[in-house]
């Protein structure tokens, strides 16, 4: 959304196709909750914010993009408040900010805790006068159409008429968030899953870093909905079944800001304990608890309404005056698409902005509210340069383009009620849920990770063989599920073998059999290439600067 | 699984490539005591009918995909806890829109509503970013806060009794949207959504009925919002005779 503002700002002669698979109302940056960060106050400055970033992404981030996405991060948001986002404001009429984990002080800008909410409607509201941006709503993607090496436009499915057309422009640009749904416990909506992460990929576009994944420390047992970090950068604490501050009890390296540590390391922490015995027992296994009770009732209501909300409705707990059951779930992919600080990928034409992409903002592990700003600045500079692309760009062919669309269209023909093949679409993907969360983890080790690969691959496999019963045209939600499966499973491959050819730990992947991070031989990024025969791993030189790789304390 | 306690789902199905009007079809499922109705209807599509179509994706009540009605209410699917009703639960898509498929409604009249009242901040002069943020006291964000939490959902339009019969009513939600910008600090361009509010088939229409702020989930007060547009809509009309350029103070 904010890259189709930025395009048709930059050309008033561009038109721009906004083609989602939902309402854009909808997109899964609605559930985001503790904040956007970028440098307000005086006490903090653009060298402090890339510092935190390039540590907080164990080095691994490129830090020319880091630069560049520190720069521009108030900007972004400035431009957001002028277009109405309610951020939260200090008794002067300045805009707050919060505490966060891995940031030296307080530089997340927030709307109480329903900061994605706010972000997301305000954009799409701020959109919606441009006449140039034309939605095409509830219209599910299904190939990147390429011709004489550039992308050229999409194939959609009308999801309410059941037939698949072309949208053809010269240039594309991907804005499709994650794929938390390849994990059985994750924050992320059920949309989330790697659609446009799959559709780069098959297109011959490596996807980078892929075994980074972040598990946020507190999301609910059982459904795995998130509690906002701003619950510990309010002052609220993590506690064992003896009730312990266990982060400044035990010594889990996390050092002397214990809450406001950053996220890989509290979720090691937290699964740690409950492996020595201080976890608590709950119906969806152990569990450790996050105590607000202390912060009162006052703070809570307007700092942190809607945990209390999701708290009360989904695990019938008052954080007034209990604690809140949690435990690490999967929330964010640090890999992606890969781009570079202009946000291009390797394809011509292609753009890729958000959690889709990786620009390598946020290396091995994502400092909280980094990437609701990363959304903004990566978004615009996409629109910005898909533009200038256009501009110098041709329509190319339409013939061999429309002749991709018919064959997609016959393809997709082909799946929509496809009898035969005895296997039920959701066992497979309880089936690749299982198998991810035993290979890749808090913790790995190469004979789990090996077996998930050799898993995910078989599930290709059954996957071919799926029965489906709907061959309505009209609205038919089991087609796009099983499209959406086949997404799921090809960014299962590159992630699982991405993390299995990576001998050491740093950030988010950890490995009992490496447990050291070893700049020697693994500071470089991880590209992994689609081949029908099997994932091909390659490697990128990481984008070092004035900020030396050291060890990571805290 | 067999010791489960189980209820019976009475679902809405209509497919308009084979069916002339809506029927009804019955699932016996276990459920599990946690369960909201969406986790229902996500089981009967998982594991017994593939072919059962409804929207949802957040699962935590902000998305505002998952709008049904249950046992006749309109309700997010995904907040409400299944224990709170009987042995028997009716599932159906939200009333007043036309329906596209099983649960499945058509929100497009609701996006060119919404689209109508100019839901974005409008200014004489754009400011820079070079300015910086505006200034906005707490006590003025808490002027429109309220009305800017409405997550879309269309609980309100389903509850609504004068959306039934007038097609064409703005509704509730778009109201307190186009309001929201109207009382927000850094707006300039109420004039411009008073002239939409005091046109036909629109704020005037409400009766009042209040239904609007009852099934609201995130206790947005739609109603008082068309109440106060209504009330501002005629106060800038009447202002707008005695100085003829609209004369905002």
């Amino acid at each position: 959304m904010r890259a189709a503002i930025a395009a048709v700002e930059a050309d008033p002669d561009a038109s721009v196709a906004l083609v989602s698979k939902v309402y854009p109302m909808r997109s899964h940056t609605v559930s985001a909750e503790g904040g956007a960060a970028a440098v307000a106050r005086d006490d903090d400055n653009f060298e402090m914010h890339g510092y935190d970033t390039v540590k907080g992404s164990d080095f691994l981030g490129d830090q020319d993009v880091i630069q560049y996405f520190v720069q521009e991060a108030p900007k972004e948001l400035t431009r957001l408040e002028h277009w109405g986002c309610p951020w939260s404001r200090n008794d002067d009429g300045t805009v707050a900010t919060r505490a966060f984990g891995g940031m030296s002080t307080k530089r997340t800008w927030y709307a109480a805790d329903k900061v994605g909410f706010h972000m997301l409607h305000s954009l799409f509201q701020h959109s919606m006068q441009f006449d140039r941006i034309v939605r095409y709503d509830e219209q599910f993607v299904t190939k990147l159409l390429i011709e004489n090496g550039t992308c050229r436009g999409v194939s959609a499915l009308d999801v309410r008429e059941g037939v698949v057309r072309v949208i053809l422009g010269r240039a594309v640009i991907l804005a499709t968030g994650g794929a938390g749904k390849i994990f059985p416990f994750t924050t992320n909506g059920t949309i989330k899953t790697g659609d446009g992460m799959a559709l780069a990929y098959r297109a011959g576009v490596p996807l980078k870093d892929m075994e980074f994944v972040q598990y946020h420390p507190t999301g609910l047992p059982g459904t795995g909905i998130l509690i906002t970090e701003a619950t510990r950068g309010e002052g609220g604490h993590l506690k064992n079944s003896k009730g312990e501050r266990f982060l400044v009890d035990y010594d889990y390296g996390v050092g002397t800001k214990a809450e406001l540590g950053p996220r890989d390391m509290i979720s090691r922490a937290i699964i740690q304990e409950i492996e020595a015995g201080r976890g608590i027992d709950g119906p969806y296994g152990q569990y450790v608890h996050l105590d607000l009770t202390h912060l009162g009732e006052e703070k809570i209501n307007k700092r942190l309404p809607m945990v209390r909300e999701l708290a009360k409705i989904y695990i019938g707990v008052d954080p007034v005056h209990e604690p809140i059951p949690i435990r690490p779930v999967v929330h964010y992919m640090m890999g992606g698409v890969d781009t570079d600080v202009t946000a291009a990928t390797e394809l011509p034409g292609l753009y890729a902005a958000g959690e889709v992409a990786s620009a390598s903002l946020n290396g091995a592990n994502r400092l909280g509210s980094n990437s609701l700003t990363e959304c903004l600045v990566f978004g615009a500079e996409a629109g910005r340069n898909a533009i200038t692309f256009a501009k110098g760009s041709s329509d190319g062919e339409e013939g061999p383009l429309r002749a991709q669309g018919e064959e997609e269209a016959a393809r997709v023909e082909a799946l929509r009620g496809k009898k035969k093949g005895g296997e039920r679409l959701a066992h497979i993907r309880h089936a690749l849920n299982d198998t991810m969360e035993s290979g890749c983890g808090v913790y790995r080790e190469q004979e789990s990770m090996d077996a998930t690969a050799r898993t995910v691959a078989e599930l290709k496999g059954r996957y071919a063989d799926i029965g489906l019963e709907d061959s309505s045209k009209v609205f038919n939600t089991e087609l796009t599920a099983a499209m959406e499966l086949g997404a799921m499973l090809d960014v299962a491959e590159a992630l699982v073998n991405s993390a299995a050819q990576r001998k050491e730990s740093r950030g988010a992947h950890t490995r009992k059999d490496a447990p050291t991070r070893d700049d020697q031989n693994w500071l470089h990024h991880t590209l992994c290439y689609f081949d029908p025969a099997g994932p091909r791993i390659d490697k990128k030189e990481v984008n070092l600067g004035k900020w030396v790789p050291e060890e990571r304390k805290y | 699984m067999a010791d489960r306690p189980k209820k019976k789902f009475i679902v809405t199905r209509f497919d308009p490539e084979t069916d002339e009007v809506p029927k009804t079809q019955e699932y016996e499922i276990p459920v599990e005591p946690d369960w909201k109705v969406l986790d229902a209807l996500n089981f009967i599509k998982d594991e017994i009918d593939g072919t059962l179509s409804h929207r949802w994706s957040c699962r935590m009540a902000v998305c505002g995909s998952c709008g049904m009605m249950v046992d006749g209410e309109p309700k997010l699917t995904c907040k409400e806890a299944l224990s709170q009703y009987g042995d028997t639960v009716e599932v159906s898509p939200l009333s007043n829109f036309p329906i596209i498929r099983d649960l499945v409604v058509d929100l497009d009249g609701f996006m060119d509503k919404f689209q109508a009242v100019k839901p974005w901040i409008i200014r004489a002069k754009e400011r820079a970013v070079e300015e910086g943020p505006m200034r906005q006291s707490p006590e003025e964000l808490e002027e429109f806060k309220q009305f800017s939490m409405c997550i879309n959902c269309m609980l309100c339009y389903s509850a609504c009794p004068v959306v039934a019969n007038e097609p064409d009513f703005l509704g509730p939600a778009a109201i307190a949207l186009g309001h929201r910008y109207n009382v927000d600090s850094r707006d300039e361009g109420a004039d411009a959504r008073n002239e939409v509010f005091r046109g036909e088939g629109t704020v005037f229409s409400c009766s009042f009925a209040n239904e609007c702020s009852e099934v609201c989930p995130k206790h947005v007060d739609p109603a008082a919002a068309v109440n106060q547009a209504k009330f501002n809509a005629v106060i800038d009309w009447a202002k707008g005779l005695v100085l003829p350029r609209g004369g905002k103070e």
